[in-house]
C-alpha cells in the first residue's frame, strides 16, 4: 500500500511538473525549448505548424476575423493539427509542447527574408489573437503576469474619478457594464494604435485602457518582440544551416507544399484525349486552361509550359502513351516534322513520367511552386494568371471566361492583396456556381478533382481529393512511415533542385 | 481630447491686435529689411547678438549623456543657397567660431546621431543612425488658406494670426495635459508660422511611429464641407476654422531638420524668437525684431558709448550685447525654459541616485 501510494505521488508530481512548464493554453514564446527531439519529430512538427499557419492565412481572407464562422473553423483546424488553444481542457501538455517547439522551429525557416518574416509574424499574431480572445476573464491577469507584461488594473477610486472621460473616449466600452470592466493604466506610447485613432482616454502621459483594448496592445508587444527575435535568429542562422540534416528542410520549408502530391496514378487511363477540350473549360484551373488554349492555338508550348501542363495532365490521369499521342498530334499541326518530335520532345515526355534517365517520377507542380518559381516571360503561357498577368489583362481574361463583374472585382481585390490562391478559389466558386468552394486551394490537380467531384456527384474520386485528415492513432512504426511519405512528398515536389536529397532521408528499412 | 469653450481668445482680442500691429507696421516701415544687406548684418548678429551660451546650454542637456552635443547634426544654408548638411561641433566655442566664419543665412537643427555627423563618411555603411531628437511641430499659415480670406500664401495679418494663436492653445494644452509633456518651446518661424520643440528626455527617444501617432491624435478630418445643417453647424464651423493643421512629415522623422530658434528668416529678416506661453494671446509677429532693426539698435548703443569700448568690442566679442536690445525679452523666455529643463534634470538625477542608494 505504501509503495503504490508513493508511486502515485511520484506520478502526480511528474504530471504537475509538466503542467508547470506550460501553465497556459497560449504563450508568447519567450523561452526556446530545451529538450532533445528526433529529426523526424522535428520535421513533422514543422510541417504541421506550416499547415496551421497557412490555414490561419486562408481563413483570415475568406472570413471576417472574429466572426463565429471564422472562430469555429479556426478552432477545428487547430484541433485537427493537435495544437493547443483552449485553457480548460484535460491533457493539454502535449498540444502545448507541440505548439511551443514548432513555433521555434519555424522561426529558423521564416527569419530569412523580409517577406517571410512579415508573413510569419502576421499569421502568428492572428493565431495569438484568436487564442487570447477565447481566454476566460479570470485567467487573463495570471497570463499577463507570467508573460512579464506589467499591466496593472487601476483601483476603483481611480476608475470612478475618471468615469466620464474614460467612457467617452473608449468606443470599446459601448454596451459594456462599467462596474465589471477592468481598466489598465499604461504609458501612452504603449497604446499607439489606440491613441492615434483617439480611442482611449489620455491623461498626463498615461492611457487608461479597458480590458478589451489591452488585446491590441499585447499583440503589438508580441509583434515587436517576435520581430526582434527573428532578426536575432537570422544572425545565428549560419550556425544552424551548417547542420546538414537541417539545412535542406529549413531552406525549403517556407516554399514547401505540404499536402498531396497528386502523383498517384489511381485514375490513370480514365480520361480520353477527346475529353480534354471540354474539360479545360469546365474543370481546369485558369493556369492550365490558358496553357491548353495556347497549345491549341499555336500548336506549340515552350519548355516551362510543357512542364507545368504536361505534369498536370499526368496528374489528372493521362497515361504515357496518351501523353505522347496528345503532344505529337498538336506539334505536328504546327508543321513540326514527326521525326523531329520523336527525337527531341518524346524523350522529355518519357523522362517526366519517370521512364528515362534517373527515373524520377516527377510530380505535378503545386500552386506554391508555380507562383514562386520560374516566372513567365514574353511568349510563355505558364505561371499563375493571378500572380503573373497584368491586372488589366487578367480582367479581360476573366471577362472572356464569362465571370460576372462583381466576381471579377472581388478577384482583382484578392489579387491586389496577393491572395492568389484564394482568387483562384473565387474563380472556382464563380464558374461552378457555389457560394463556398469547400476546400483550401493548394494544387491545380486539386482544383480539377474538386471540380470533377462537384460536376459528377463525387463518385470515384472521393479518396484522392480529400486532404489527409486527422492522423490515425498510430504506433510508432506507422508514424515513421507517415513521416517518410510526408518527407517524400516534400522532396519530390521540389524535383531537380533536390537531387540526391533522398540520401538524407533513408527511411526504408 | 477636450476643447475648451471658455476663454475669449480670438474674439475680443482682435481690437488689441489691430492697435499693436498698426504700431508694428509703422516700426516696420521705419526699419525695413533689405535682404542684400544680409552678409553684413549676419556678421554683426553672429558676433554680438546670437545667444551662444544659452543655445549650448539647451542642446547639451546638462552633459548627462556623453557626446550628446557632439553628435548633433546642424545644417547651414549659406549665401547663394549653398546648403551643407552633417555639420557638428565639439563645444560652444567651436560652434561660435564656425558660425562666425560661415555666416549662415539659415541654421537647421537635426538629430543626435550614433557618430559625429561631420565624420559620417568614415562610418561603416548602415552604422550611422539617427538616434534621438526633440519632437517638433510646424504650423504653417498656408495650411489655413481654405478658411482665411484676408490673406493668402506667404502673407499674414492680425486677423489670420488669431488662427495661429488658437492652434497653439489647442496643441499646447494637449501636449501638456494629455501627453504629460513638460518642456515645450514655442518659436516663431520668422514669417508665417510657429514651431514647437518638445524637449523632454523620454520624448527625444520616441520612435517615428509614436511621433506619427501623436500627430494623428492632434489632427482632425481634412476636408470638411460647408453644406451641413442642424444643431452642430456652428460647432463644426468653429472646428473647421480652429483645428490645428499639422504637417506629419515634419514631426514623424527622427532625422528631420527644422529651422533653429534664433535663426534669421532670409526673406523677412525676422528672428525666430521663442514665444512666451503665458502671453501667447498678446504675441504679435509684426513686433518681432528683424536683424536690421537689431543691428540699428546696436549702432545706437555704440554711438552712445565711448569709442574705446567699440574698439574692444571688435577684439573681444561681447556676449551680452543682446541684453541691451529688443532681443532681450525673448532670450529671457528661452532662459526660463532652460531653467525648467535644469530643474527636471536635477530631479531625475536625485531619483536615480536614491534608487541606487548613492550618497
Amino acid at each position: 500500500m505504501e509503495f503504490s501510494g508513493r508511486l502515485r505521488k511520484k506520478l502526480r508530481l511528474a504530471c504537475d511538473q509538466k503542467n508547470a512548464c506550460y501553465p497556459h493554453s497560449l504563450q508568447f514564446y519567450l523561452q526556446p525549448p530545451s529538450e532533445n527531439i528526433s529529426l523526424i519529430e522535428f520535421e513533422n512538427l514543422a510541417i504541421d505548424r506550416v499547415k496551421l499557419l497557412k490555414a490561419v492565412e486562408n481563413l483570415g481572407v475568406s472570413y471576417v476575423k472574429g466572426t463565429e464562422q471564422y472562430q469555429n473553423k479556426l478552432e477545428a483546424e487547430i484541433r485537427k493539427l493537435k495544437f493547443s488553444y483552449r485553457e480548460n481542457l484535460e491533457d493539454e501538455y502535449e498540444p502545448r509542447r507541440r505548439d511551443h517547439i514548432s513555433h521555434f522551429i519555424l522561426r529558423l525557416a521564416y527569419c530569412q527574408s523580409e517577406d517571410l518574416r512579415r508573413w510569419f509574424i502576421q499569421q502568428e499574431m492572428d493565431l495569438l489573437r484568436f487564442r487570447f480572445n477565447i481566454l476566460p476573464k479570470d485567467k487573463i491577469q495570471n497570463f499577463l503576469k507570467d508573460s512579464h507584461l506589467h499591466f496593472e488594473a487601476i483601483s476603483d477610486e481611480e476608475k470612478t474619478l475618471r468615469e466620464q472621460e474614460i467612457i467617452a473616449s473608449s468606443p470599446s466600452l459601448n454596451g459594456v457594464k462599467w462596474e465589471s470592466e477592468s481598466v489598465y493604466k499604461i504609458p501612452f506610447a504603449d497604446a499607439l494604435d489606440l491613441f492615434r485613432g483617439r480611442r482611449v482616454y489620455l491623461e498626463d502621459g498615461f492611457a487608461y485602457v479597458p480590458l478589451k483594448d489591452i488585446v491590441a496592445i499585447i499583440l503589438n508587444e508580441f509583434r515587436a518582440n517576435l520581430s526582434k527575435a527573428l532578426a536575432l535568429t537570422a544572425r545565428s542562422l549560419p550556425t544552424v544551416q551548417s547542420d546538414e540534416r537541417l539545412q535542406p528542410l529549413l531552406n525549403h520549408l517556407s516554399h514547401s507544399y505540404t499536402g498531396q502530391d497528386y502523383s498517384t496514378q489511381r485514375n490513370a487511363g480514365k480520361i480520353s484525349l477527346d475529353q480534354i477540350d471540354s474539360l479545360s473549360t469546365k474543370s481546369f484551373p485558369p493556369c492550365m486552361r490558358q496553357l491548353h488554349k495556347a497549345l491549341r492555338d499555336n500548336h506549340h508550348l515552350r519548355h516551362g509550359g510543357r512542364m507545368q501542363y504536361g505534369l498536370f495532365l499526368k496528374g489528372i490521369g493521362l497515361t504515357l502513351e496518351q501523353a505522347l499521342q496528345f503532344w505529337k498530334q498538336e506539334f505536328i499541326k504546327g508543321k513540326m516534322d514527326p521525326d523531329k518530335f520523336d527525337k527531341g520532345y518524346s524523350y522529355n515526355i518519357r523522362h517526366s513520367f519517370g521512364k528515362e534517365g534517373k527515373r524520377t517520377d516527377y510530380t505535378p507542380f503545386s500552386c506554391m511552386k508555380i507562383i514562386l518559381t520560374n516566372p513567365p516571360s514574353q511568349g510563355d503561357y505558364h505561371g499563375c494568371p493571378f500572380r503573373h498577368s497584368d491586372p488589366e489583362l487578367l480582367k479581360q481574361k476573366l471577362q472572356a471566361f464569362k465571370i460576372s463583374p462583381t466576381g471579377i472585382s472581388q478577384i482583382l481585390d484578392l489579387v491586389k492583396g496577393t491572395h492568389y490562391q484564394v482568387a483562384c478559389q473565387k474563380y472556382f466558386e464563380m464558374t461552378h456556381n457555389v457560394d463556398d468552394c469547400g476546400f483550401s486551394l493548394n494544387h491545380p490537380n486539386q482544383f480539377f478533382l474538386e471540380s470533377q467531384r462537384l460536376l459528377t456527384g463525387g463518385k470515384d474520386i472521393k479518396k484522392e481529393s480529400s486532404q489527409p485528415e486527422t492522423p490515425q492513432p498510430k504506433p510508432s512504426v506507422q508514424k515513421t512511415r507517415d513521416a517518410a511519405s510526408a518527407l517524400a512528398s516534400l522532396n519530390s515536389s521540389l524535383e531537380t533542385e533536390l537531387e540526391g536529397l533522398e540520401d538524407y532521408f533513408t527511411l526504408e528499412d | 481630447m477636450r476643447l475648451r469653450n471658455d476663454g475669449p481668445w480670438g474674439l475680443c482680442s482682435s481690437r488689441q491686435f489691430l492697435w499693436r500691429s498698426s504700431l508694428g507696421q509703422v516700426l516696420y516701415f521705419m526699419e525695413s529689411f533689405d535682404p542684400a544687406e544680409l552678409p553684413e548684418l549676419l556678421k554683426l548678429y553672429y558676433r554680438r547678438l546670437f545667444p551662444y551660451a544659452q543655445y549650448y546650454r539647451w542642446l547639451n542637456y546638462g552633459g548627462v549623456i556623453k557626446n550628446y552635443f557632439q553628435h548633433r547634426e546642424f545644417s547651414f544654408t549659406l549665401k547663394d543657397d549653398i546648403y551643407i548638411r552633417y555639420q557638428s561641433f565639439n563645444n560652444q566655442s567651436d560652434l561660435e567660431k564656425e558660425m562666425q566664419k560661415m555666416n549662415p543665412y539659415k541654421i537647421d537643427i537635426g538629430a543626435v546621431y550614433s557618430h559625429r555627423p561631420n565624420q559620417h563618411n568614415t562610418v561603416k555603411l548602415g552604422a550611422f543612425q539617427a538616434q534621438e531628437k526633440e519632437l517638433v511641430f510646424d504650423i504653417d499659415m498656408t495650411d489655413y488658406d481654405d478658411v482665411r480670406r484676408c490673406c493668402s500664401s506667404a502673407d499674414i495679418c492680425s486677423k489670420c494670426w488669431t488662427l495661429m494663436t488658437m492652434a497653439m492653445h489647442i496643441i499646447d494644452r494637449a501636449l501638456k495635459e494629455d501627453f504629460g509633456f513638460k518642456h515645450r518651446l514655442w518659436v516663431y518661424s520668422g514669417r508665417r508660422g510657429v514651431h514647437c520643440w518638445v524637449c523632454d528626455e523620454s520624448v527625444r527617444k520616441l520612435s517615428s511611429a509614436v511621433r506619427s501617432g501623436i500627430v494623428e491624435y492632434l489632427s482632425l478630418v481634412k476636408n470638411m464641407k460647408n453644406d451641413k445643417c442642424g444643431p452642430w453647424l456652428e460647432w463644426e464651423i468653429m472646428l473647421q476654422y480652429c483645428f490645428p493643421r499639422l504637417d506629419i512629415n515634419v514631426s514623424k522623422g527622427i532625422n528631420h531638420l527644422l529651422k533653429s530658434p534664433f535663426s534669421v528668416h532670409p526673406k523677412t529678416g525676422r528672428i525666430s524668437v521663442p514665444i512666451d506661453l503665458l502671453k501667447v494671446d498678446q504675441f504679435d509677429p509684426f513686433t518681432v525684431p528683424t536683424i536690421s532693426s537689431l543691428c540699428r539698435e546696436l549702432d545706437v548703443i555704440s554711438i552712445n558709448e565711448k569709442e574705446r569700448e567699440e574698439n574692444e568690442a571688435d577684439a573681444k566679442p561681447r556676449t551680452r550685447d543682446y541684453k541691451k536690445t529688443s532681443l532681450a525679452p525673448y532670450v529671457k523666455v528661452f532662459e526660463h525654459f532652460l531653467e525648467n529643463l535644469d530643474k527636471s534634470r536635477k530631479g531625475e538625477l536625485l531619483k536615480k541616485s536614491d534608487l541606487q542608494k548613492e550618497f
